[in-house]
């Protein structure tokens, strides 16, 4: 499924816009974390400043956000992992709740009781987890509900390759492929779950082969390229869109920051990232569309406007909005 | 009302089946739940009836098919998911407790998961540590599901319609001791008269199967079957004892527990459950912190599983679950306790 120049500017633009959010969470979130403002001796205090807790962010993988999600409409269901602010993004959050939502604010997509990685949509039929894995038998039950329905929706799993190692991917699959669900299972390769590399956990060398253990198709995406990934899911999507069952979409891709925010990366050689930042795919597809003739100096200015505008606007928003009540604590266990 | 005498896994089934019909969202998956009908009955003969798209059995996966309940429920549909028995929910907890308990909190009320997740719990058969516990105080310590743990038929049948059409997670736990199976035996106050049409019994209200004056009886599921039997030995002795049969724990009638303490002065829990930190440490506690409005004439006691592990062998298991002539003596025991020096007058 070649990409059009529409869908081809929307990857582009969604990337930078990811890209920028992120970098822009970068700067927000060190805020009060470091000395003076926090007790002698310790080197960083993850509970301070106006963005706490943990934070995993997806620098380098934006093209597998896109990729698939510049498919989707708002009726079909992405559920994503702990760091999924670009699998959000892509599928269309709003950047205004979902930031106040880091904040801790009232105005945050679960009133600041989720945080970062627990970001829940149901208007634009998002989730994601804090638990390696989990992703996959959700999306087997939007799926599921689509089917019974007679829709011709699909629901995607996103997941690191660290989480084919648990018993909840092999279930999935199975259970999808058993049911002919319409899910597409997307494997974020970036080589590490956490620290420890893939040839140290993983039996096969691409978690796609494992999908013919299920009788489903399995595809590889070697480049962290946007249109690659985009021509890849685009016929995996349409295949479950007709009933054709699920499909295992492999994306070789990289991830420039740490796990989490403060990582020390023990487990990188050195100049990785920068060596891994050369082949950046967001400049990559400038080219190419510029090369086409598909993007202009105008139109790139445009684009980096709009996006500044929108994160700037959904930063401001974030930090301005009023946190809950501390007894709100105590709303919404039960609906 | 036309009503006929069912079993509670007749019951339960009807339920289910009436549900279906009612609303195209309503559906079940789980293991042999189809053609089998449920190892202990509660989907027995609905594949019959309404087909294999609502009943669907499922592969060996606890995680994949309870977190497919949990995907269809956020999509609107109304799954009802068979953990075949209790025990085995530590091999997909993290889909019950972090996920299907936690999701409507973390989103701040913004999305709905109406499912039920169902399964077996109780011993008293022999089936050894991993096929017997109840563990409903597990479920009721975590934030997030309610628990419903029906002591009869006439009860499960208006519970589980109640599950059905609550917009939460609904954890529905049927003791197979009473699910009156033809290859179990069970105490046949659970099998009882149900009517025919649909009703829905609301959470979070005990009911008195017993009044009495001299002790109140504090309990759930199979044991209020033991404990009406013990009861009525007590009162062949001249002890009026009275049964508060919980029905939910999440939410927990606080109300019908205290009233009736207040008026017998005495309070035993009886529990299949563990002892330590949980139902019957939660109902002491509940009364112990309204002594200011609750005199008590005796100290509470607490009939539970005594920590340890549920065995095997006849006597051994029948002597770490409460039976009928345990549950009298603590009652008797209590009722001919001398009141606490100085405690209320």
């Amino acid at each position: 499924m070649n990409a059009s120049t529409e869908r081809k500017l929307w990857m582009y633009e969604k990337m930078i816009e990811i890209r920028e959010y992120e970098e822009t969470m970068v700067r927000v979130y060190m805020e009060g974390k470091l000395p003076p403002h926090i007790q002698k001796g310790l080197a960083f205090d993850i509970g301070s400043g106006p963005v706490p807790g943990e934070m995993h962010l997806a620098a380098g993988q934006e093209p597998v956000a896109v990729g698939v999600c510049a498919h989707l409409t708002d009726n079909d269901t992405v559920v994503g992992a702990h760091r999924s602010h670009h699998f959000a993004i892509a599928k269309g959050v709003p950047l205004k709740p979902m930031t106040a939502e880091m904040f801790g604010k009232e105005t945050g997509l679960g009133k600041g009781k989720g945080g970062h990685m627990h970001l829940f949509d149901a208007a634009h039929k998002f989730s994601c987890s804090g638990i390696v894995g989990a992703s996959m038998p959700p999306a087997c039950g939007a799926a599921l509900a689509a089917k019974k329905r007679g829709k011709d929706w699909v629901a995607v799993a996103f997941f690191g390759e660290g989480a084919t190692n648990q018993g909840a991917f092999h279930e999935s699959l199975n259970l999808a492929a058993l049911w002919q669900l319409p899910v597409l299972f997307v494997c974020e390769d970036n080589k590490y779950a956490i620290s420890v590399e893939k040839t140290e956990s993983t039996s096969v060398e691409w978690n796609a082969d494992r999908a013919s253990a299920y009788g489903m198709p399995g595809v590889l995406v070697k480049e962290n390229d946007a249109v690659a990934v985009y021509e890849a899911a685009g016929e995996a999507i349409a295949r479950a869109r007709r009933g054709g069952g699920p499909t295992l979409l492999e994306v070789k891709t990289d991830r420039y920051l740490g796990h989490f925010q403060g990582d020390p990366e023990v487990y990188r050689t050195k100049g990785e990232t920068t060596t891994l930042r050369a082949n950046d795919p967001i400049p990559r597809i400038a080219e190419q569309l510029r090369a086409a003739g598909e993007l202009t100096d105008a139109v790139e200015q445009q684009i980096r406007q709009r996006v500044s505008a929108r994160v700037a606007e959904a930063y401001e928003y974030g930090r301005a909005s009023p946190y809950p009540k501390p007894e709100d604590a105590l709303l919404h266990v039960f609906n | 009302m036309k009503t006929r005498k069912l079993t509670m896994a007749q019951a339960i089934a009807e339920a289910i089946g009436q549900e279906i019909e009612r609303d195209d969202n309503v559906f079940v998956l789980g293991e042999d739940v189809g053609k089998y009908g449920g190892i202990f009955g509660a989907t027995g003969g609905l594949l019959a009836k309404h087909g294999k798209d609502r009943i669907m059995d499922t592969p060996i996966s606890e995680t994949a098919f309870i977190g497919t309940a949990i995907g269809a429920a956020a999509e609107g549909m109304r799954p009802i998911a068979e953990l075949m028995f209790v025990d085995f929910f530590g091999v997909c907890m993290d889909m019950i407790y972090n996920h299907m308990a936690k999701n409507t909190y973390m989103a701040g009320g913004n999305i709905q998961l109406p499912m039920v997740l169902m399964s077996a719990i109780g011993g008293g058969y022999n089936d050894a540590a991993q096929h017997s516990q109840c563990l409903y105080a597990t479920f009721a310590h975590m934030p997030g599901m309610k628990v419903v743990v029906p002591s009869n038929a006439y009860d499960a049948k208006g519970l589980m319609t109640q599950a059905i059409r609550d917009n939460n997670p609904v954890v529905f736990l049927f003791h197979k001791g009473i699910m009156g199976l033809p290859w179990m035996s069970y105490f046949e106050g659970s099998t009882n008269e149900v009517p025919e049409e649909s009703y829905a019994i609301p959470f979070g209200q005990a009911k008195c199967v017993r009044e009495g004056s001299d002790v109140t009886i504090v309990t759930l599921s199979q044991m209020v079957q033991k404990s009406i039997l013990a009861a009525e030995k007590l009162a062949a002795e001249g002890i009026a004892a009275e049964i508060i049969d919980l029905r939910t724990i999440v939410p927990l009638d606080r109300e019908s527990v205290l009233k009736s303490v207040r008026k017998t002065g005495r309070l035993l829990v009886v529990d299949e459950d563990y002892l330590s930190f949980g139902l019957s440490g939660e109902i002491a506690a509940l009364v112990g912190e309204h002594l200011d409005t609750v005199q008590l004439k005796a100290p509470i006691r607490r009939l539970a599983v005594p920590d340890v592990p549920i065995p095997f062998s006849r006597p051994l298991e029948q002597f770490v679950i409460p039976q009928v002539d345990t549950i009298a003596a603590a009652a008797r025991q209590i009722v001919g306790a001398r009141q606490i020096e100085g405690a209320l007058a």
